[in-house]
């Protein structure tokens, strides 16, 4: 359920602070910052620092290699409530197919009277935990490499990284299911290779209010309703398993906002009986799902809809298409205490928006899922030079053939493409991003209690000017970031090659 | 799946095709019900009640009188309507060709599709008016059938013979409780629940009443039955209404004061 961070990350949500450094946003974020004191409303207002500065204070990592490993959303806490195989809910999990849907929309409930706990045994527990032991190999091309081994400043030439070897991801502990009937809880929590735990979601779902499925209501941490989940997404590579338009920010971007990161607000979500016709409405925090108000962030709020059909072609399959959007905020200044920004009191928002196009198409055993979706930054939301709105359009086709419940065979392709930079200097391609990752899916098992899979992989992406988003390649022990090529026309290309045994119980 | 056995479906427009059922029962039905369909899947031994054993070819929910085989319809009808209170979800949010494909499929675990033809569905003639004279009379029958010894005097699903009862694979089985709520297994609507006297529910032991109950007395009983159940229908309100004007009725065999 998390792209997991470097070690020592420390949680402060990070864009870029030179030009040559784009496009990082990661994952979840957990904040350590401490709780904002109160009662300063007429500090004098500064402008915000550079968020990498937070990053900066950071405690720093303890290795210089920073490979983002991710996990996702099985749940087979479900499938022993209700002694469904895994395949009842998911394509193959844990990307959901619409029973799973239907069976989430109604909060975890298959709506048979047998869905409140206390229609269960005292023993159950619902709770189910996931991890991917693996081994990896990822190399990444044009990094800054010492000419001297140990001294920096005898000069640095462009040079490959390849990493490799066993390695674990991290653990997720999902908690999922109904309190009472028609409120259902999510409590996601995750614990790192390196030991530091987090909360990935937790919130509490009020479903079906007024025995109308329409009307259900949720508050917390959540992910965002993406018709194409990343959470439930069958990539698990360091560069296949992002979608990269779900965390791109152009370069010199001060917006932390990630569609593919879970947010704290609430949220309005109906449906119909069978899910065919779904909506959200969203009201978030703007601090990118990092809760106790960080710096940086204020009292504004971010707006996100979406809207989907699917259509039964009986023939064929299922065919839905969505639109979503997201109307933004992000502060621009904050008031001082002591010179430093006062937390969770930013101001001077400005917007920023995203909107987009998306489906989940089934062609008998294939799935296509296209993606399009247009994105927009204020000016002034940069750390550079303020001179124009930064502008880009992202794509993403994927597509999967499912031999059957057990064996999938799957390609995604996704591109980045700058239109505008926030500054005409900028080269324009710097910050593009082309990518493409193959893989299939084989679950030695997969019964109601658990599944095992073989999980292989290769994705590659080539990124323009900068790092790859998945953070492979050279860190920076300095700035805890990694390294963006030498050249701001370079282009860094990123592989993944990935074995892993992928297991839920 | 025998495949000599290849069956199809029909619902509706649609045709539903064992073969791509056959996928589907993988995929979604397989846990419980089988690789053969004899209700022996993985998770059987830890579901009540049990699933369905589809090579004995016995359904409950039928429009078809005891005995015969069920048609497609009342097939795709009990997949998409799940069975309440039991193991078996509504695969409703399935497309409704992945249903009939599903049903062409079940029908090829038993031999008795080959060799029979469905029954011809009972015909359930429009529902008489409710009145306190129907809802009344529904009660005398509840007494005079003695659907109490098994469904309790209250309706709760507790009658003497309640403990004793099994199916026709002797797994012990529940009369339905009618207070647990308006949904049974093969019923939500009043023209449901009066199919129900007239099929009997196969392998159990709710017989049909079609040789006992008239058409007017079986829309009685169901007014009565509804009386039994938490909603407050137009039956409860008719129901309330005569207990506000009468004596308390006797308690003996009957009644859901």
């Amino acid at each position: 359920m998390i792209m997991w961070l470097p070690k020592g990350s420390g949680g402060a949500k990070h864009s870029v602070s030179s030009p040559a450094r784009a496009g990082l946003i990661v994952g979840l974020v957990l904040s350590t910052a401490a709780m904002t004191p109160r009662g300063a409303s007429s500090a004098p207002v500064a402008p915000l620092p550079d968020r990498a500065d937070a990053a900066a204070a950071a405690p720093a990592r303890d290795g210089r290699y920073t490979l983002s490993l991710k996990h996702k959303a099985a749940i087979p806490a479900f499938a022993r409530k209700y002694s469904l195989a895994c395949s009842a809910c998911h394509t193959t999990w844990p990307e959901l197919n619409n029973f799973g849907q239907v069976f989430k929309d109604n909060g975890y409930q298959l709506m048979n009277e047998k869905d409140s706990p206390i229609q269960q045994s005292n023993s159950y527990w619902p709770i189910a935990v996931r991890t991917t032991p693996q081994w990896h190999m990822e190399t990444t091309t044009n990094q800054p490499i010492d000419n001297v081994a140990g001294d920096p400043l005898a000069g640095q030439h462009a040079g490959t990284v390849t990493q490799q070897g066993f390695d674990l991801s991290g653990i997720d502990f999902l908690m999922m299911g109904t309190l009472y009937k028609n409120i259902s809880f999510q409590l996601v929590t995750t614990l790192d290779p390196d030991g530091s735990a987090g909360i990935e979601a937790a919130n509490v779902r009020f479903d079906n209010i007024s025995n109308n499925s329409w009307f259900n209501v949720k508050m917390g941490k959540f992910e965002l309703d993406n018709l194409i989940s990343e959470k439930r997404g069958e990539f698990l590579s360091n560069n296949g398993g992002m979608y990269q338009n779900y965390h791109y920010q152009p370069v010199s971007s001060t917006v932390a906002f990630g569609l593919g990161d879970n947010q704290l607000g609430l949220e309005l979500m109906g449906h119909n009986k069978n899910s065919y016709t779904r909506y959200t409405l969203a009201l978030l925090s703007t601090t990118d799902g990092t809760p106790g108000f960080p710096a940086g962030t204020g009292k504004g709020m971010d707006v996100m809809f979406t809207l989907s059909q699917a259509w039964a072609v009986q023939s064929l399959g299922l065919m839905r298409v969505g639109v979503f959007g997201v109307l933004g905020k992000s502060s621009t200044a904050s008031p001082t205490s002591g010179g430093e920004p006062i937390p969770g009191m930013a101001n001077g928002d400005k917007s920023f928006t995203r909107f987009g196009v998306n489906a989940n198409l089934t062609f008998g055993d294939f799935e296509v899922l296209p993606y399009y979706m247009i994105a927009s930054n204020d000016k002034a939301l940069t750390d550079g030079t303020p001179t124009q709105n930064a502008k880009w359009n992202s794509a993403v086709v994927e597509a999967h053939y499912v031999v059957n419940p057990r064996l999938m065979f799957m390609g995604k392709w996704q591109s980045v493409k700058m239109t505008d930079q926030y500054d005409p200097g900028t080269p324009s391609t710097q910050g593009n991003i082309d990518g493409l990752a193959l893989g299939l899916r084989s679950y030695f098992f997969m019964f109601s209690r658990d599944g095992l899979a073989l999980h292989v992989e290769y994705a590659y992406t080539n990124s323009v000017g900068i790092f790859p988003l998945s953070e492979d390649g050279l860190g920076d022990p300095g700035t805890s970031l990694p390294n963006p090529p030498l050249t701001e026309a370079t282009t860094v290309k990123s592989s993944s090659l990935l074995i892993a045994l992928d297991f839920a119980f | 799946m025998n495949t000599a056995r290849a069956q199809t479906a029909s619902v509706g427009k649609l045709t539903g095709n064992a073969a791509q059922g056959k996928k589907y029962y993988q995929r979604f039905c397989v846990g419980c019900h089988g690789v053969d369909g004899d209700g022996s899947g993985e998770n059987a031994p830890w579901i009540e009640p049990k699933p369905r054993d589809f090579t004995a070819a016995v359904f409950k929910c039928r429009s078809t009188p005891t005995g015969t085989l069920p048609t497609d319809q009342d097939l795709y009808d009990a997949v998409s309507r799940g069975f309440v209170n039991t193991n078996m979800p509504s695969w409703f949010p399935l497309m409704e060709q992945t249903r009939v494909d599903l049903v062409a499929y079940i029908k090829t675990f038993s031999p008795r599709w080959e060799k029979e033809k469905p029954g011809t569905p009972i015909v359930v003639p429009p529902e008489t008016p409710v009145t306190k004279a129907s809802v009344l009379h529904g009660r005398e029958l509840f007494s005079k059938m003695e659907c109490w010894k098994c469904h309790g005097p209250a309706g709760h699903g507790d009658g003497p013979s309640a403990s004793t009862l099994t199916d026709s694979k002797d797994n012990p089985i529940r009369p339905y409780n009618f207070s647990a709520g308006m949904r049974s297994k093969c019923s939500t609507t009043n023209a449901e629940l009066y199919r129900i006297f007239m099929t009997g529910v196969d392998g159990t032991p709710m017989p049909s009443f079609v040789d006992n109950l008239t058409p007017a007395d079986a829309w009685d009983l169901v007014h009565y039955l509804r009386t039994l159940q938490p909603a407050q229908g137009v039956e409860a309100a008719t129901w309330h209404e005569w207990l506000q004007s009468a004596p308390a009725p006797s308690m003996g065999t009957g009644g859901g004061r």
